[in-house]
């Protein structure tokens, strides 16, 4: 399949007083035509990070870009000036914010904040823009659009809002939409439609999505492919059903046991004990290694490399080395 | 919006009512008479005089006839210059002011917006820094001491501009410059801080990331919505400089209301204290309303009135 974006060996970084935090550790994965990606992993385990630096929305300073290629169909973005990457931003690359409530101009008439994005990047008048805008808002499920083009972001629930959002990010057509979070204010039902919404959309116009969450639940219902973050790094890859029922990584494996669940007697919650590391020295073994059930020696001192289990599924511990499968098992 | 508007109008003509009735009880209440003077008038010839502009009635009536008369626009003639009404001194000087007045928010508003967004988007840099160092010399040096600088500089040493009076453009640029530095820093001040607050908005950053100049972000997406909290001290800065404008008015001697005012308390000139009086309020109360209006424009979410908007 075609890859439409590959980030190889990303590093960004954070100046702060109180030293350099090293949010994004060497992140590394690929997107395909037409999946939908999605990045998973507690708050600062820097998916965020990741996905704003490859639209370069990172601010410098404090943050940078220390290391690493982001090539969207093989150029590269991150020596690009910020003249060229505005060129890219919302024609080719889009993006959702979490919080529909915020993320719109509250001054401004939703149709003038969905046009002017198409005027800006597509040599067209001002009525074919509105046309197209008015398509775009049928598209996302905003009934009479054109009227509601007229009206402000305050006159919108806040589920209408996501949905103008999304309108807003896709009338460009771009080939990759990254969206960070884009359902977690908004409650559950309108979740649902969302969600939905996402994968209509994908039908129709074969766009790839990078969806940022935290939710277990809303990955089991739209990704493809799952890349599970923690401290910086990318510690499991792998399609959907590898993720959920063939999770190798102990990380992975907590994440999955601290969903709640229906069908469980006991109501209690399964956290992962610990915290996660300090990113102003991060460790130099698996940074995992302090909360881990099946700590070895090693994992405190070295990274691990990287093991294929299948041609998607990929997971970085120590436990896949053939080496720790002789081991007695000796859970402390 | 046209019964927002009549509502309005019905308590701006409350709160006139009730300035006209306090400026005139403590108007009287002041010791004195027009007719005090060093020079001794016969008291036959008071009381003719009394008698002629009304003064010898009770209060209650001269009140209730000067409401009257006020209904009617009628301000009455001046006592100490016969030959005017208070009408006719109002129709001479107030053009001069206004312009004046026009120029000066004019001025101040559009440098100090300018001032402010610079020192925004160059937060920190050497650009806020001069931006903000002029603000602070524009707030602390009162308009007096700024109007005998400018006129010592540009008039007397380098003579490029006339020293007074109201004639030509260049007579118009040192009065504009000394009344309009001390709004400008505010405004400058105002813009900046809520322009680095509107910059770290979610919606800013949408605008980023749909591709648009840093241009187009600033002035279309920033910029409404930093404007709102300087529309806010817009009507105070108005009532400012129409005040300012007395003490400007008399040092560059501009034949504006501002002397009529300081005269006509000096002199304990009735018709003409309660003329000017009232009319500065009506503008000012008029200026508070357009404020109004200006939020509704620029922030839809500010309704006017019930039963708009959805």
């Amino acid at each position: 399949m075609e890859k439409v974006l590959q980030v190889q060996d990303l590093h960004v970084s954070f100046k702060t007083y109180g030293g350099e935090v090293k949010a994004v550790r060497g992140v590394t994965f690929d997107l395909h035509k037409g999946e939908t990606l999605a990045i998973v992993g507690e708050s600062g385990c820097g998916k965020s990070v990741t996905s704003q630096s490859i639209m370069k929305l990172i601010p410098n300073p404090p943050g940078k870009i220390t290391n690493g290629k982001i090539l969207f169909k093989e150029k590269g973005l991150v020596q690009l000036t910020d003249k060229e990457m505005r060129k890219i931003r919302g024609a080719d690359i889009s993006m959702i914010f979490q919080d529909p409530m915020t993320a719109l101009n509250p001054t401004l008439k939703v149709g003038d904040q969905i046009t002017e994005g198409i005027i800006q990047h597509k040599n067209i008048s001002r009525d074919e823009a509105r046309k197209k805008a008015v398509e775009m808002l049928q598209l996302v499920g905003i009934p009479s659009p054109e009227s509601r083009m007229k009206q402000y972001p305050h006159q919108f629930s806040g589920g209408m809002r996501q949905r103008i959002v999304i309108a807003m990010s896709l009338v460009c057509e771009p080939e990759v939409l990254i969206a960070d979070e884009p359902t977690t204010a908004l409650d559950v039902t309108i979740q649902a439609q969302i969600l939905d919404l996402f994968r209509d959309i994908q039908k129709k116009t074969g766009v790839s999505i990078i969806l940022i969450t935290h939710d277990l639940g809303v990955v089991a219902q739209v990704a493809d492919r799952i890349a599970v973050m923690y401290a910086g790094k990318i510690v499991e890859t792998g399609n959907r059903r590898e993720i959920f029922y063939k999770a190798q990584h102990p990380y992975t494996k907590g994440l999955l046991n601290s969903v709640p669940r229906l069908d469980v007697e006991s109501g209690d919650l399964k956290p992962i004990d610990g915290s996660p590391p300090d990113l102003f020295s991060p460790p130099h073994g698996c940074a995992f290694a302090a909360r881990c059930q099946y700590t070895m020696e090693v994992c405190e001192k070295v990274y691990p490399f990287e093991t294929k289990l299948s041609d998607e599924h990929l997971v970085e511990c120590w436990l896949q080395d053939e080496r720790a499968k002789k081991m007695k098992v000796n859970i402390r | 919006m046209v019964t927002y508007i009549f509502k309005r109008f019905f308590a701006m003509i409350v709160t006139l009512w009730l300035i006209i009735t306090l400026t005139f009880f403590l108007m009287h209440s002041l010791p004195g008479s027009p007719f005090n003077e060093e020079r001794t008038t016969s008291e036959a010839v008071q009381k003719n005089l009394e008698a002629h502009f009304n003064l010898d009635k009770p209060l209650p009536v001269q009140y209730v006839s000067y409401l009257k008369s006020v209904i009617q626009l009628d301000f009455g003639p001046s006592i100490k210059k016969p030959s005017d009404t208070v009408n006719e001194m109002l129709g001479r000087g107030f053009p001069v002011s206004f312009e004046l007045g026009m120029l000066t928010l004019l001025v101040a508003i559009i440098s100090g917006i300018t001032l402010g967004v610079f020192a925004a988007l160059r937060h920190n840099g050497i650009v806020d820094y001069i931006a903000m160092t002029i603000a602070v010399f524009g707030i602390s040096i009162p308009n007096f001491v700024m109007a005998t600088l400018l006129i010592q500089q540009f008039a007397v040493n380098w003579g490029i501009l006339p020293v007074a009076t109201w004639k030509s453009w260049q007579h118009m640029v040192l009065p504009t410059l000394a009344l309009a530095t001390g709004p400008m820093a505010i405004i400058a001040r105002l813009t900046r801080s809520s322009m680095l607050e509107v910059l770290t908005q979610d919606y800013i950053r949408t605008a980023v990331a749909k591709g648009l100049s840093p241009f187009k972000i600033v002035f279309k997406h920033a910029l409404k919505n930093a404007l709102l909290p300087v529309v806010t001290v817009l009507g105070t800065l108005a009532a400012g400089i129409l005040t300012g404008t007395f003490v400007i008015e008399q040092i560059f001697a501009i034949p504006g209301m501002g002397k009529y005012f300081v005269d006509s308390i000096n002199n304990r000139d009735y018709p003409v204290i309660m003329g000017t009086t009232v009319f500065y309020s009506a503008l000012l109360i008029f200026l508070l309303f357009l404020v109004d209006i200006a939020y509704g424009i620029l922030d839809p979410r500010i309704k006017l009135h019930k039963g708009e908007g959805k």
